[in-house]
């Protein structure tokens, strides 16, 4: 039999694709009753590490996906802008959960109302909480994003 | 009352001057434009200084107000500390081991605190507001979201509250799922704090082991409120639904569950050295301090303090039930660690009586004002569709006074004081909180500890950022 071509043709951006969709480190942003829900996701019973994700980086320098959980007050968005141009071009951002997406069921003087007056939202997850498969649901969607260059940040 | 209430608020509102036509303009280009914020409305609103200052400008009022308290801890004026050569280093609020956006300012002599400073708000959410604008039976949405590992215990307490008020007595049954699932929601509590303490000190793996019986609970939860967390299932007048069929082969399993998981972690933190050796002598605190700054719960009851509100006001029938007051004696992070892993074995102890001796009967009270009729009964009676309609839409109405009512959460004694003027709102909300009270204590347990044992005692005390900030 033949040897295969010892080659193989791609273009620079579906490798570079490939690579980023599989392995997105999550920065670890919990903030609320969504934070839980995030570990629960990463932990062994819904096991983000079949996706490439089981690492959460605690400096977003190492990050590319910020999964901001939780509602996010008028005093915690400053830093939430911080530590998101802290991290590395590429990267992406999920708002998970309801107070995080829109402000959720507290409309008032506390919260911003939605994350995505403060950084740009990749993907959102509806819930409160979202449960580990709303959450993994929402990965998956961004990986297939990333994959076929839909969500570029560069 | 009402009148009472009126009075007091006019009296204790601050004479505000109403902005000069200057003032009105400059606020209005500031809205309208996006011009810079004049001077006057930056310091208005100031908040005075976030940051510690260093040791040489620090007065002793400034070291003792620290701590968010006039307990004055003399081991922050030690000369020699003065003289030495510090560093001030901030922590957090985006920091895995503040259990949320705890921040913490400390200064640092090596690697040794001297002084720390926590710095709370950044989950600020405006509950005790918001609950001003929403009808008592929905007062439990809104309060379960406030110490999220213990949705269970704030539905309970805003209830129990309510009820308080409206002078209602509740049937067997649905006091007997209250404790049923408060006490679950004990043990749910403490898994997450076991799993994170076990990470923070570096045994990663407790961590998948914790949430992995925790996982147990959340299905049993889901399955009776058709969510994971902050429920909404405790009501006032009982609670939302009935336990679902087949409930009993649910809570057996968790009886046989979780025990396995105890022994397991016993075995991987209980007899570890290394564990021992970073919790045992650790954040040391005494049972005067702990009533100096408030403190309840486990960390109380590490020192020594035979203090439980189930034992010492009963609440929801659970003075029925047979279980013992876990107690410690050095008041240190081991001694907290143990109690907590007591405290689950004795939630489970409560558990399966509850599981032997459910009352048949309602869930929830027969009280038409309060509680929704039947669906079937909406398409038959016309009485039964207006009370429907008047309870989701206007709310029940509660008559005038206040109540403050405290229970036992997994962190401490957990309070609600509602106001009521007679209407389908709370007048005013407030909460008193446990994880509020332990926050105020860490200048105690960390000063002049290394920096590494900080984190065991943050993990510790198990703050709930939700329930500090609310």
């Amino acid at each position: 039999m033949a040897e295969p071509p010892g080659f193989l043709t791609a273009t620079i951006n579906s490798i570079a694709n490939w690579s980023r969709y599989n392995s997105s480190w999550g920065a670890t942003f919990g903030l609320a009753c969504c934070a839980i829900e995030m570990m629960h996701t990463g932990a062994a019973h819904n096991d983000l590490a079949r996706f490439g994700m089981e690492v959460f980086r605690a400096s977003p320098r190492q990050a590319d996906l910020m999964i901001v959980a939780g509602r996010v007050s008028q005093k915690m968005a400053p830093v939430l802008r911080q530590v998101y141009d802290q991290m590395p071009e590429p990267k992406w951002v999920i708002s998970m959960g309801a107070c995080a997406s829109s402000g959720g069921m507290f409309n008032n003087y506390a919260l911003v109302q939605g994350v995505d007056q403060v950084v740009p939202v990749d993907v959102y997850v509806p819930g409160c909480p979202p449960g580990p498969q709303s959450l993994m649901h929402a990965i998956l969607t961004l990986h297939e994003g990333i994959k076929s260059g839909e969500f570029v940040r560069v | 009352m009402t009148d009472e209430v009126t009075t007091e608020e006019e009296a204790t509102e601050a004479p505000h001057p109403a902005p000069s036509e200057t003032e009105r303009r400059q606020l209005h280009d500031m809205w309208a434009s996006g011009t810079e914020e004049p001077a006057w409305v930056v310091a208005s609103t100031a908040e005075g200084a976030q940051l510690m200052l260093p040791r040489d400008q620090a007065t002793g009022e400034d070291v003792a107000g620290e701590g968010g308290t006039l307990v004055v801890d003399d081991r922050l004026f030690e000369d020699e500390a003065a003289e030495a050569e510090t560093t001030i280093l901030n922590m957090g609020p985006q920091h895995p081991s503040t259990h949320g956006v705890l921040r913490l300012q400390l200064e640092l002599e090596g690697e040794v605190i001297r002084r720390v400073k926590p710095v709370i708000g950044y989950l600020h959410t405006g509950m005790e507001k918001t609950g001003e604008t929403l009808t008592f039976l929905q007062g439990p949405t809104n309060v379960t979201r406030m110490d999220y590992l213990a949705p269970f215990h704030n539905e309970l307490c805003f209830s129990l509250a309510t009820e308080a008020l409206l002078g209602i007595e509740l049937p067997p049954r649905a006091e007997a799922i209250r404790v049923l699932m408060t006490e679950l929601n004990r043990v749910s509590s403490h898994l997450t704090w076991v799993a994170t303490q076990g990470m923070d000190l570096g045994a990663v793996s407790m961590m998948i082991y914790g949430i992995r019986e925790r996982e147990l609970l959340l299905a049993f939860f889901e399955k009776t409120t058709g969510l994971r967390m902050n429920h909404n299932y405790i009501r006032p007048g009982g609670v939302a639904a009935d336990l679902p069929d087949g409930w009993e082969e649910d809570v057996v399993g968790i009886l046989e569950g979780i025990p396995k998981g105890l022994s397991d972690y016993h075995d991987l933190l209980t007899n570890n050295p290394i564990f021992l050796g970073r919790t045992q002598g650790v954040g040391v605190i005494t049972s005067e301090e702990c009533f100096a700054y408030g403190i309840t719960g486990p960390p109380l009851r590490a020192t020594g303090v035979d203090w439980d509100l189930r034992k010492t006001q009963p609440y929801s029938g659970i003075e029925q039930y047979e279980f013992d007051v876990p107690l410690g004696e050095n008041g240190d992070v081991y001694d907290r660690y143990t109690v907590r892993m007591e405290e689950m074995v004795q939630s489970l102890r409560i558990v399966s009586q509850v599981l032997e001796t459910m009352p048949d009967g309602d869930y929830r009270t027969t009280d038409l004002k309060v509680t929704p009729p039947p669906r079937k009964r909406i398409d038959e009676s016309m009485e039964a569709l207006i009370h429907h309609f008047k309870i989701f839409t206007e709310g029940f109405k509660v008559p005038a006074g206040e109540h403050y009512q405290a229970i036992e959460g997994p962190r401490g004694e957990l309070g609600h004081y509602l106001v009521s003027v007679g209407e389908a709102k709370p007048w005013r909300l407030h909460c008193r909180t446990p994880s509020f009270a332990a926050i105020q204590s860490l200048p105690i347990m960390m000063g002049d500890q290394l920096i590494a044992d900080s984190i065991a005692v943050i993990a510790s005390i198990d703050p709930v950022l939700g329930d500090v900030d609310r």
